[in-house]
């Protein structure tokens, strides 16, 4: 089975550049047109086409999105409608499990991710995620954060101090933890160890920053901290954010994708989706009909 | 209504005595539950007690000396316990070098990389492995690893490292085929299912989105193993290699083949020796005299409290990543 198929007949083919009204030939009428509201926004990442399967089960159908850069795009939809299987997609995580398939396009600054030929531990460094749950490495806090650093860059003692202070503090955890970075990153509390994986993910230098539904295993006060995190960063990434919450969807996204059955039903912009979706499901979703 | 009344108190009093019933049958059943565990505690502190009382009479005789000396001497019935004890913790250093590096390798091929399809076959092969009678190690190793070992690793080891001066004399001497070493290689093989059995199981008890977030930073295979995998269940690790121990400190068939049973201590590691184990097998048939007799009791104790620890503290590992875990 070909894991990937470059789709040269596609009018949009190594064209990330141009602007995402261009996208009408790939995407579904509405989301394109809904694409428009990003016109002029830079592109980070462009899904085209993209299929996935589980061991011959279509998970996702033609699914075709912008990402655009310094944005969050929320994905939202009910339990099973693939948000997740699409964020895994955008770092390859899934490649780890066999009987695995995606096919189509996705263009990372206008390079094929699913290409067999992209190194997956470098698009990895360049993609961060972030998990349902805080996954600290049993390790302490600083090495926490200085483990995916060493992986790529030989850093000077002063240098990788600066780093995880640096990264510590992007993420809002330095003044928690500044006095016992030697302790094991798992005797902290749930929500300053999913503060830890965001600042682990962003010491790394990514350019995109996955998070899947990052706050759902934290209490109020964690998530509303991590809420403000995201939307700091904001400015620096391209952050992809999967949701079951649509409160937060509608607090921190710039953008948002509503699936459904592994169909994107409806993208565009955050505000418009909320209050004056196209389609009757997206609707039916958000007023809480179903789901 | 008194028929009413009377049909209630009769329902009454059959609840009452089916509940009664009920109430003995549970006694009993604990209570012979309770006996068959306390034959267990008794059986061991029997063992206990009368390995002590059979190893009363050398101890009395050769008191502390009997584990510092290397003499064992039937004839002028002198005994010292430091050639079998040394023989069996040196098979065992052997076994657990060759044995921990190939276990983990297994494991972790199983767990981290190996294909579906392949899952399966390898896990059932281990449990094979560890199901094969250890005298048919012992008789393999005397026919077919013994002569091989003599015609070509010991002269290789002789003349590459036998040549380097300090390390040197550990494979020094004629090859013999037989030896400590012989019989560390195949204690190795002997224990390498039970240590990639428990290794691959704790292996598997790593989140998965803990080994997904290390792949996510951009981690290879080698660095999510030795960085995450490693760290996170290193006491269970520990516990499994420690249960190899045990069961390589005790095996006595196959050593007993291969080992040359000599009581002395060399400082080659080719050169034959003997262990706690293989001394008891070999001689308890033609011990002659109490002293003769219960020195091998006294091996048998010291070999018991040595494993005994061993395992209590492999045991004790495992409760502590149990704990980890529930958490």
């Amino acid at each position: 089975m070909t894991m990937t198929h470059m789709d040269a007949n596609s009018p949009t083919h190594g064209s990330h550049q141009m602007p995402p009204g261009m996208l009408a030939g790939t995407a579904t009428g509405t989301a394109a047109e809904r694409a428009i509201a990003g016109a002029g926004l830079p592109e980070k990442i462009s899904v085209r086409n993209l299929d996935f399967f589980y061991d011959g089960y279509r998970a996702l159908k033609s699914i075709s999105l912008p990402l655009y850069d310094r944005q969050v795009t929320a994905f939202i939809g009910p339990s099973g409608c693939g948000k997740s299987t699409l964020l895994r997609i955008l770092n390859r995580m899934y490649d780890l499990y066999p009987k695995q398939v995606a096919t189509g396009e996705v263009m990372l600054d206008g390079v094929n991710i699913l290409s067999p030929k992209q190194d997956l531990n470098l698009l990895r460094a360049r993609v961060g995620m972030v998990f349902q749950k805080p996954t600290p490495f049993p390790m302490s806090i600083y090495d926490n954060i200085a483990f995916g650093v060493k992986l790529y860059e030989k850093l000077s003692r002063a240098d990788m101090d600066e780093r995880v202070e640096f990264s510590l503090r992007r993420a809002a955890l330095w003044d928690e933890v500044k006095d016992k970075l030697r302790q094991n990153g798992m005797s902290l509390s749930g929500g300053q160890q999913q503060r830890l994986c965001i600042a682990r993910a962003i010491a790394v230098k990514p350019s995109v920053l996955l998070l899947d539904e990052p706050t759902s295993a934290l209490d109020p006060i964690s998530t509303a901290k991590c809420e403000e995190l995201i939307d700091e960063l904001r400015s620096d990434y391209c952050i992809a954010i999967v949701t079951h919450n649509m409160q937060q969807a509608a607090r921190i996204s710039n953008f948002t994708a509503f699936m459904y059955l592994g169909e994107l039903i409806e993208f565009g912009n955050t505000e418009e989706i909320f209050t004056n979706p196209t389609k009757e499901k997206t609707s039916e979703y958000i007023t809480g009909r179903f789901g | 209504m008194t028929e009413i009344a009377l049909t209630l108190t009769d329902a009454h009093a059959s609840t009452a005595r089916r509940a009664r019933r009920q109430r003995l049958q549970d006694a009993a059943f604990r209570n012979a539950t309770l006996a068959f565990a306390l034959l267990v505690l008794l059986i061991l502190g029997g063992v206990t007690v009368s390995l002590i009382d059979g190893a009363l009479p050398a101890l009395r005789a050769f008191g502390f000396g009997f584990v510092a000396t290397e003499v064992w001497n039937p004839v002028s019935e002198e005994f010292g316990a430091l050639a079998p004890i040394y023989g069996t913790l040196i098979t065992s250093v052997i076994a657990m070098a060759v044995g921990i590096p190939v276990s983990f390798g297994i494991a972790l091929f199983i767990t981290e990389m190996c294909p579906a399809w392949l899952k399966r076959p390898l896990g059932v092969a281990i449990e094979l492995l560890a199901g094969i009678p250890s005298i048919i190690y012992g008789i393999w190793g005397l026919f077919v690893f013994a002569p091989f070992m003599q015609s070509t690793i010991q002269p290789f080891l002789i003349n590459t490292l036998g040549q380097i001066p300090g390390i040197g004399n550990l494979f020094m001497g004629p090859p013999y085929g037989i030896g400590i070493l012989t019989a560390g290689l195949i204690l190795g093989i002997m224990v390498l299912p039970f240590i990639t059995s428990i290794t691959r199981d704790v292996f598997e008890t790593v989140p998965p989105m803990v080994r997904e977030s290390a792949y996510g930073l951009g981690a290879t295979t080698w660095e999510v193993v030795w960085n995450v995998v490693l760290p996170y269940t290193r006491t269970g690790v520990v516990g499994g290699v420690m249960l190899g121990l045990g069961r390589a400190l005790g095996e006595t068939m196959a050593v007993t083949f291969v080992i040359g049973n000599a009581h002395r201590i060399s400082s080659s590691i080719m050169a034959p020796g003997t262990t706690i184990s293989a001394s008891i097998a070999n001689e308890f048939t033609e011990a002659v005299g109490d002293v003769y007799t219960s020195s091998l009791v006294a091996l048998g104790l010291i070999l018991f409290l040595i494993t005994f620890t061993v395992l209590s503290i492999a045991k004790l590992m495992l409760l502590r990543l149990q704990r980890k875990a529930g958490v």
